[in-house]
């Protein structure tokens, strides 16, 4: 909590009140519309440090928006995004990224016309190159495909192969924390194995938060310590991740037939 | 062969030039989709900055050296019409963003109309001269007929400053982090602000290196050709544009290859056919090669992996 002094102080306070630690990510009462359809009808909601926690909801439900509302792209019109007691609801997004929180978004977004290793340069920007090769060295172990193919275009990658790339490249600014939007979509199930034991090696070894948006509701929420459930713009339930697997209506909505 | 030669010469000279300014349409482009008609007209302003620079050198301060002049001269042409690049981007096209297609396009046709018609108000309607500069010639031999392949001094100064330019350019563009944001921003601007990539700080930068490449193609033209008048932003302009779309818009290597060759083209028609459809013959070829290859010589074809 380096940054925003005084804002860290109050939370600090509000947070010994509470009794409990701030969040290090909180959502109130967010609203974001494209032109005048909204998407986000008032979104409450709070990731811990070293949490894993994720968000499932059907599609269209508004999970990638808010993704991208936290990082101002768009703007939340109403409601407050505070980051380490950082109030970013109106920050710019570049100056969002230097806050040592980092995403892959939806649909991996890979620069195509870049090489692998560019593209890992480019997810190190905000440090300026400072300990590149350690980094590089630490995702390439993560994901052993990328050191093999380090000078190929990205566009020439695999969906799988991207899919690493992405999360990789969020991984290479050293982010506090890692938002990870359908890091399953299009992935072989070894695959979606592999990376969901690399999110829970990075949180359990290095500590490092993370808020994962999924389709696959049950390796999610197994995976995750809480979850929340969105409908069409609202949260309508939350729970640990072990409560929502046994709720009968998330059951109902998200798991059946879905299971592995 | 004496005559293959020397126009080869002339129209590599030329076509460095184009490709020069072709690299500002090419590069505007590829980050914003924007056709900058204005650009020609920057091209333009930057041969005035030239010749203005370079009278107060000689007549006034008495610099007596041409290579310092001309080194003093190329170098604030550039940073001046620099300067220009990123007051325009920042005042006419940049509170156009986000709004419909056209409107930075008219607003570039508006900065064009505006910068030819200031120019012409205060530097006057005519041709302006600069005493001739360079007039060293070398000659490479002397064929059978008497015809003799010359190269000028002013022709080895614009190849040997397009090259050098070029090669910082290119490295510049493709192994400096300022390069590589830039070509972030045009594969994917919404991503490259995730990575913390300042988009606008990207785009205007894109527009100055842009202007400085063209006062670099100015301070050439000026050199080359010794005159210089108002409307001179037009055809140059044009030229470089289709010199951009024929090397395939979008594409740095393409922008220059394209130069060189619509340069080519219009020393060798003027040479062995007629000099009155030179034109004609430059826009035709690149009709033709649209005709078959629509993204131009090296442009990228349109289906990427996703
Ligand atoms: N750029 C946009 N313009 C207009 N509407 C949009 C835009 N992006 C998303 N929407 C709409 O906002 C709603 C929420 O979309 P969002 O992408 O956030 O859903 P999601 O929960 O991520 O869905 P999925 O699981 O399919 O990825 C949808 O109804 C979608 O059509
Ligand atoms: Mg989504």
């Amino acid at each position: 909590m380096s940054v925003g002094g005084i804002n860290v102080l109050v939370d600090e306070t509000r947070a010994i009140q509470d009794g409990k630690r701030a969040p290090l990510l909180s959502v109130r009462g967010v609203k974001t519309y494209y032109g005048n359809i909204i998407a986000l009808k008032g979104v409450d909601l709070d990731v811990h440090e070293g949490e894993i926690v994720t968000l499932i909801g059907a599609n269209g439900a508004g999970k990638s928006t808010l993704m991208m509302t936290i990082f101002g792209s768009p703007r939340a019109r109403e409601g407050r995004i505070t980051y380490a007691g950082q109030d970013i609801t109106r920050v710019p997004t570049h100056h969002i990224a230097r806050m040592s929180i980092a995403q892959s978004p939806e649909g991996r977004r890979i620069f195509p016309r870049m090489t692998v290793y560019e593209n890992l340069q480019m997810g190190a920007s905000v440090n300026g190159g400072t300990h590149f090769k350690e980094d590089l060295d630490r995702v390439c172990d993560l994901f052993p495909r990328l050191r093999e193919r380090l000078y190929q275009r990205g566009g020439t990658m695999s969906g799988g192969e991207q899919q690493m790339l992405a999360i990789a490249r969020a991984l290479m600014s050293r982010p506090r924390l890692l938002m990870l939007d359908e890091p399953s979509l299009g992935l072989a199930p070894l695959i979606v194995k592999q990376i969901f034991s690399v999110v829970k090696e990075l949180n359990e070894r290095d500590g490092m938060t993370v808020f994962l948006v999924e389709q696959n509701a049950y390796h999610a929420l197994k995976l995750a310590h809480r979850g929340y459930v969105m409908v069409t713009g609202t949260i309508t339930m939350t729970g640990t991740g072990r409560e929502l697997l046994e709720n009968p209506q998330v059951q109902a909505a998200y798991l059946e037939g879905g299971r592995h | 062969m004496e005559v293959f030669v020397q126009q080869l010469i002339n129209g590599l000279t030329l076509g460095s030039i184009y490709g020069l300014i072709a690299i500002g349409y090419t590069m505007v482009f590829g980050i914003i989709g924007m056709v900058n008609f204005a650009h020609g007209d920057v091209f333009m302003l930057s041969a005035f900055i030239a010749l203005i620079v370079f009278l107060v050198l000689t007549t006034w301060l008495g610099v007596t050296s041409i290579a310092l002049a001309l080194l003093v001269v190329l170098i604030c042409a550039m940073a001046l019409t620099s300067l220009w690049g990123w007051a325009t981007e920042r005042i006419a096209y940049r509170p156009l963003r986000g709004s419909f297609r056209l409107a930075p396009l008219i607003s570039a046709i508006g900065v064009s109309i505006f910068l030819a018609n200031f120019v012409q108000v205060t530097q006057g309607a005519r041709n302006k001269p600069t005493p001739p500069m360079v007039r060293e010639v070398i000659v490479l031999w002397e064929g059978a007929n008497g015809y003799a392949v010359a190269l000028s001094y002013k022709q080895i100064i614009i190849m040997a400053t397009t090259a050098v330019l070029l090669g910082i350019f290119w490295y510049l563009v493709q192994r400096t982090s300022l390069g590589r944001a830039q070509r972030a921003c045009e594969q994917d601007r919404k991503m490259a602000a995730l990575l913390g990539i300042d988009v606008d700080r990207t785009i205007s930068l894109t527009f100055v290196i842009g202007a400085a490449l063209a006062a670099v193609a100015g301070t050439m033209y000026l050199l080359y050709y010794g005159v210089v008048s108002f409307a001179d932003g037009f055809v140059p302009g044009v030229k470089a544009f289709t010199a951009a779309v024929l090397g395939g818009i979008g594409s740095l290597p393409g922008a220059v290859l394209g130069g060189l060759i619509i340069g080519l083209i219009e020393t060798f028609w003027s040479a062995y056919f007629s000099i009155e459809y030179k034109d004609v013959a430059a826009f035709s070829i690149l009709a033709i090669v649209l005709i078959f290859m629509p993204s131009g010589l090296l442009g990228r074809p349109e289906v990427e992996k996703v």
